[in-house]
C-alpha cells in the first residue's frame, strides 16, 4: 500500500493525527478535475460548468454513502474547525444554556464554544484514560443544550463511547456534536442517531481545505457567512436563503477539494487497515523511561508519550533527523496538558500505509535519543 | 520595522542562513555543552530581583520568567525559572551568565546572532523560536 502513495519514500511518516499523505488516486483526481472539468458550480450554463457540478455534488453523494446518510445533510466547509465554528455561531445558544464537553476536547471542540453566551461544563477524565461516564450523568441535565464530544482524541487515542453519550444527551432532549477529525480514519461511522458530526478530508487521504459538516436536521440553525450562492432571492433591502445544506456554502466552495475526497473516499473503500495498535503499544512500553499518556485498551494508533528527562521537542528533533516524522508539544489541548500535569508529549500517528516496521523504526529511533542524553 | 526590537518576530536575514542546513553528522545541534547546560543548568531558581519578566512559546508551551537584581544601572544578579527543551534551556543558561555584571545599555545591545553565536550550533527555523525565548524574555525585562 505505501506504494500509492508517492512522498513516502525514505520515510518514516507517523504524524498522521495531523495530517495524512496523499495516494496518487487523490493527486491524480484533482489534476484530472483541473485539467478536464475547472468552471464555477451551480449557475453557468456551459457545458464544462455542468461537468464541474456534476462532480461537485457526486462528491456530495459519495460522503454521504461513506457515513450512511443522504446528500441534503453534507455541507461543505474548510474542516472540522470551519464545521465547528459554524455550529457554535448557528445553534443560537443563549445565556442560561449549558454546554458538555470533555476535558479531553481539541481547541477545536472547545474555543468556539466559549465564544456563545452558554455556559461551559467537562465530563472528566478517569485515571485509566477514558471518560467518567458516571459524572456525564450527572452533568448533563434538563440546561444542556449541546453535548460535543471528540470521539478520538487527538492526544490520547481515546475512542469514546459515543452512543452512551447519545443517549445521555438525548435523554434530556440535548443535541449531540461529535468530533470525528480522528474517528473518521480509524472507524466506520455510521451516523444513526448523532445530530451533528464533523470531520476533514485532509485526515482521510483527502486535500487539506475540505471538511464537512453532517447535520441530522439543520431547520433551526440560521446561516453563518452570507454572499453568492447561499441566497434565494436578494433585494437592496434584504435577502432570503436557500435550503441546508446550501444555506451554509456561501461564495465559490473548494470545488476540487471536494472531488479529492471523494476519490479518497473511494480509495479507502479498497484500503485494508492494518492491525498494529496492540503491537506498537507493546513495544513502546518496553523501552525504560518511557511513559504512554493514553489508555491501555478502545484506543486508537495514537500515541501521545514522555520520555523521562528529555523534552519533547529533543525527541521530535532527533528522530527527524533519522527520517522519522512525529509530533511534539500540547497538539492544541493546553488545558488536558495542564490537567495530566505535563508541558507537552511526543506524538506519533499511525494510518493505513504504516506497518509494524515502523513501529521498529520508530522504537530504534527512540533509543537513539536516548543515547544521546544519557 | 526593526526586528532586534522585536523578538517574537524573528530575522528573516538570520534564518535564510539557516533554513535547508542539512547536517551530516546527525545529533550534532546536540553537543556535548548543549546537554550539560540542559541537564544542569546556570543560574536557575528565583533570586530577590528589582525586575522580572514571563514569556511563552504559544506553539510549544514553553515558559520561562527571567528574575533581575539591576543596582545603579548595572545587572548585579539575573536568574530563570522555566521550562523548555534542551535548546533554549541552554540558550537561558548561557545568556544568563553572559549578563552578569553588564550594564542595562550593553544588555540592551544583545542581538539574535549574539544569541545563535553563543548556542554555536546550527538552529533550524522551526527552532529558532526555542533559541531566542531566552533573549525575547530578557528584552522585555528591559524595556
Amino acid at each position: 500500500m505505501k506504494g500509492d502513495f508517492p512522498i513516502l519514500k525514505g520515510i518514516t511518516y507517523l504524524d498522521s493525527a495531523a495530517t495524512t499523505q496523499k495516494p496518487i488516486h487523490v493527486i491524480d483526481a484533482i489534476s484530472h478535475y483541473y485539467k478536464t472539468s475547472n468552471a464555477n458550480v451551480h449557475r453557468g450554463l456551459y457545458t464544462l460548468s455542468q461537468k464541474a457540478t456534476l462532480a461537485f455534488e457526486d462528491a456530495r453523494a459519495t460522503v454521504a454513502t461513506f457515513i450512511n446518510t443522504t446528500p441534503e445533510h453534507i455541507v461543505f466547509t474548510k474542516g472540522t474547525t470551519e464545521s465547528l465554528n459554524l455550529l457554535a455561531s448557528s445553534l443560537n445558544l443563549q445565556e442560561g444554556d449549558e454546554i458538555v464537553l470533555t476535558e479531553m476536547e481539541h481547541h477545536a471542540n472547545l474555543v468556539p464554544w466559549q465564544q456563545t453566551k452558554a455556559t461551559l461544563k467537562f465530563i472528566p477524565l478517569k485515571d485509566d484514560y477514558h471518560l467518567d461516564l458516571e459524572a456525564a450523568k450527572e452533568l448533563i441535565t434538563d440546561k444542556t443544550k449541546i453535548v460535543a464530544v471528540t470521539h478520538i482524541s487527538n492526544v490520547l487515542g481515546t475512542i469514546n463511547d459515543i452512543e452512551t453519550l447519545t443517549q445521555l444527551a438525548h435523554s434530556k432532549g440535548a443535541k449531540i456534536v461529535v468530533d470525528a477529525a480522528q474517528s473518521i480514519a480509524h472507524l466506520t461511522i455510521d451516523i444513526k442517531d448523532i445530530d451533528f458530526l464533523a470531520f476533514s478530508g485532509h485526515k482521510m487521504c483527502g486535500p487539506t481545505g475540505i471538511g464537512i459538516l453532517y447535520g441530522k436536521d439543520f431547520s433551526n440553525l440560521k446561516p453563518y457567512q452570507f454572499g453568492g450562492d447561499m441566497i434565494k432571492e436578494v433585494t437592496y433591502e434584504t435577502s432570503t436563503f436557500q435550503e441546508a445544506p446550501y444555506k451554509f456554502e456561501a461564495g465559490t466552495p473548494n470545488i476540487a477539494g471536494a472531488i479529492g475526497l471523494a476519490a479518497a473516499i473511494t480509495y479507502l473503500e479498497t484500503a485494508t487497515h492494518p492491525h498494529i495498535t496492540e503491537y506498537a503499544l507493546e513495544k513502546l512500553q518496553s523501552i525504560e523511561g518511557l511513559k504512554i499518556i493514553g489508555p491501555q485498551i478502545n484506543r486508537a494508533p495514537v500515541f501521545s508519550f514522555t520520555l523521562e528527562g528529555i523534552h519533547p521537542h529533543d525527541v521530535a528533533e532527533i528522530l527527524s533527523k533519522h527520517n522519522i516524522c512525529v509530533r511534539a508539544g500540547h497538539h492544541c489541548a493546553m488545558p488536558l496538558m495542564k490537567k495530566l500535569n505535563i508541558h507537552g508529549t511526543t506524538r506519533a500517528s499511525f494510518y493505513i500505509y504504516n506497518t509494524k516496521e515502523d513501529v521498529d523504526t520508530l522504537v530504534e529511533g527512540i533509543k537513539k535519543v536516548q543515547e544521546v542524553f544519557k | 520595522m526593526n526586528q532586534e526590537t522585536h523578538p517574537s518576530l524573528v530575522n528573516p536575514l538570520i534564518l535564510k542562513n539557516q533554513i535547508g542546513e542539512d547536517l551530516s553528522e546527525t545529533e550534532e545541534i546536540y553537543k556535548e555543552n548543549i546537554i550539560d547546560h540542559y541537564k544542569h543548568p546556570h543560574n536557575k531558581g528565583e533570586i530577590e530581583h528589582t525586575t522580572s519578566h514571563r514569556e511563552l512559546n504559544t506553539s510549544c508551551g514553553d515558559e520561562l520568567t527571567i528574575y533581575l537584581n539591576i543596582n545603579n544601572n548595572i545587572i548585579e544578579n539575573i536568574s530563570f525559572t522555566g521550562h523548555g527543551c534542551a535548546i533554549s534551556q541552554a540558550s537561558v543558561s548561557m545568556l544568563t551568565d553572559k549578563l552578569k555584571g553588564m550594564s542595562v545599555e550593553q544588555a540592551q545591545q544583545i542581538s539574535q546572532e549574539d544569541i545563535l553565536n553563543l548556542l554555536g550550533i546550527p538552529i533550524s527555523y522551526v527552532r529558532m523560536k526555542c533559541a531566542l525565548l531566552s533573549l525575547k524574555t530578557v528584552q522585555g525585562a528591559l524595556c
